[in-house]
């Protein structure tokens, strides 16, 4: 269980955002949502202490993630996959060895051993026959397949999801929030989304946090989202011209 | 203000480098895929600017040293030693600011903003022993091989244009060589070496690991790494000749 609690994050004299306090559950899939700017990827790289506050505590099992040394912390960072907005492959490397990248120095796996794991997570991706391509050759929605793949492989506990369908057409934009849903199922993991895109939120989220005006301005279930009153956040949802 | 950050930061990502160092066995193997792109690849340019400064050298020694009183073999002397203790160092960090450091600091620029980074730390990598420590050790390394090479060309220049315009006969050449040969220029050319192969190492990991901007910044953080290295190289020059000479 993830437990935020009091979080306040500033950059110099702009303040991000402050007091932001939720729960996120195992198996969990919550989705952050908010404006441009509003905060949504800073609050991601706090949970994997990319990034530390000003203030407030993010507590992983009861573990202050921030008080912990640097050592045991790339420890619990290896509970965490993420994927990155956009993918942040490593170009001078073919994808399959993107994939297999973590696997090489964390874990005692022989090549055998690497190539069914690796396999395993492009499969899961639908991209088994990725062969030798470099992220160069690959289009925005495989290469997001390929960080997807690349994040699970060393079976996280969590993962993060940084605006997964941004610049993606709406089918593939589909397929990757198919990945987020079967991810969530077929691996049990706790997921956290950070989005804009509400059709995305509909199909994935089992909680919505909505990050505005500087703070977590609403946070509940996406049922009790579509009944919400809530003004802020019926405007957002509005802005982003979908119905619920 | 600035510099006081930017200071602040460098010493901060150097003391990270060596707290790390102890588990720099987990990544061997990059010091020599970086000691193969710091050192070997910038052989041809270095061989190439070594041999011209040398050639040049000699000519102009030549043209500056008329009075009939002075043995040719001076020329040789003052190549030789130029080269030995200054210009095989200066003129192959300056060449390589660009080239190396250039390089380096776009690699982990992009990486930078790219977002590269934080997908390294967050699988639990220590960025900075991953990506700094091999590319710093790398220019210590070979940065005084790259020192021996330019030497070496610039020696071969200086002896093959001194022959082919008249200026210095093959043999006075290398007997003012040998004249003046000491030991001691080498070692404080290789320690030269050593300096200039952390500055501009360290200064262009620096620049490029903090990027920050998109394609701008990365192209900041490159003109800023190649400019700052030969400021720093000029500085420590002087620095140590004051101190070792």
């Amino acid at each position: 269980m993830i437990e935020i609690k009091n979080l306040t994050k500033s950059f110099g004299p702009n303040l991000i955002w402050e007091d932001v306090s939720l729960d996120i559950e195992e198996g969990e899939t919550l989705a952050v949502i908010g404006k441009s700017g509003s905060g949504k990827s800073v609050l991601m790289k706090h949970l994997n202490v990319l990034l530390y506050p000003d203030s407030g505590e993010v507590l992983i099992n009861g573990l202050n993630v921030f008080e912990i040394r640097y050592a045991r912390l790339r420890k619990l960072r290896q509970q965490f996959g993420v994927l990155f907005q956009g993918a942040a492959l490593f170009d001078s490397i073919t994808a399959y060895e993107n994939v297999a990248f973590p696997l090489r120095f964390f874990s005692e796996f022989n090549d055998d051993q690497i190539h069914e794991r690796v396999m395993e997570s492009l499969k899961l991706v639908n991209l088994a026959d990725i062969g030798k391509k470099t992220p160069a050759e690959l289009s925005g929605g495989m290469k997001k397949r390929v960080g997807l793949a690349r994040a699970i492989v060393m079976k996280p506990n969590y993962l993060l999801y940084d605006e997964p369908t941004s610049g993606l057409d709406p089918q593939t934009s589909d397929e990757i929030n198919d990945l987020i849903i079967n991810m969530a199922e077929t691996l049990e993991i706790t997921s956290i989304v950070i989005t804009h895109d509400m059709h995305s939120v509909l199909r994935v989220a089992d909680k919505v946090a909505f990050l505005d005006k500087q703070k977590l301005s609403w946070y509940g279930t996406v049922d009790e989202m579509r009944q919400s009153t809530h003004q802020d956040l019926r405007a957002f949802i509005k802005a982003s011209e979908y119905t619920i | 203000m600035q510099l006081f950050v930017d200071v602040g930061r460098y010493c901060r990502l150097i003391y990270e480098a060596i707290r790390s160092s102890t588990e720099f066995g987990m990544y061997w193997r990059n010091i020599f895929i970086e000691m193969v792109k710091t050192g070997f690849d910038s052989l041809p340019i270095i061989i190439l600017a070594g041999f011209f400064t040398g050639a040049v050298m000699t000519i102009q020694t030549s043209y500056q040293l008329v009075a009939g009183f002075i043995p040719p073999s001076t020329i040789g002397s003052i190549v030789s030693q130029s080269l030995l203790i200054e210009l095989a160092a200066v003129i192959s960090a300056l060449v390589l600011a660009g080239r190396v450091g250039a390089r380096i600091a776009t690699e982990l620029g992009t990486m930078a903003v790219s977002e590269q980074i934080d997908a390294l730390e967050s699988m639990g990598f220590n960025s900075v022993t991953f990506l700094v420590m091999p590319r710093v050790l790398a220019g210590i390394f070979m940065f005084p091989v790259i020192y021996v090479a330019a030497a070496v060309a610039g020696m071969s220049g200086g002896l093959l244009s001194g022959y082919m315009t008249g200026a210095v006969p093959v043999a006075d050449f290398m007997l003012g060589a040998r004249q003046v040969f000491s030991p001691a220029d080498v070692s404080f050319g290789i320690i030269k070496s050593f300096v200039f192969g952390y500055i501009i190492t360290s200064i262009s990991c620096y620049k490029g690991y903090f990027a920050t901007g998109g394609a701008e910044g990365v192209g900041q953080a490159t003109t800023q790494a190649a400019v700052l290295s030969c400021i720093y190289i000029l500085v420590a020059d002087f620095v140590l000749a004051f101190l070792l000479l």
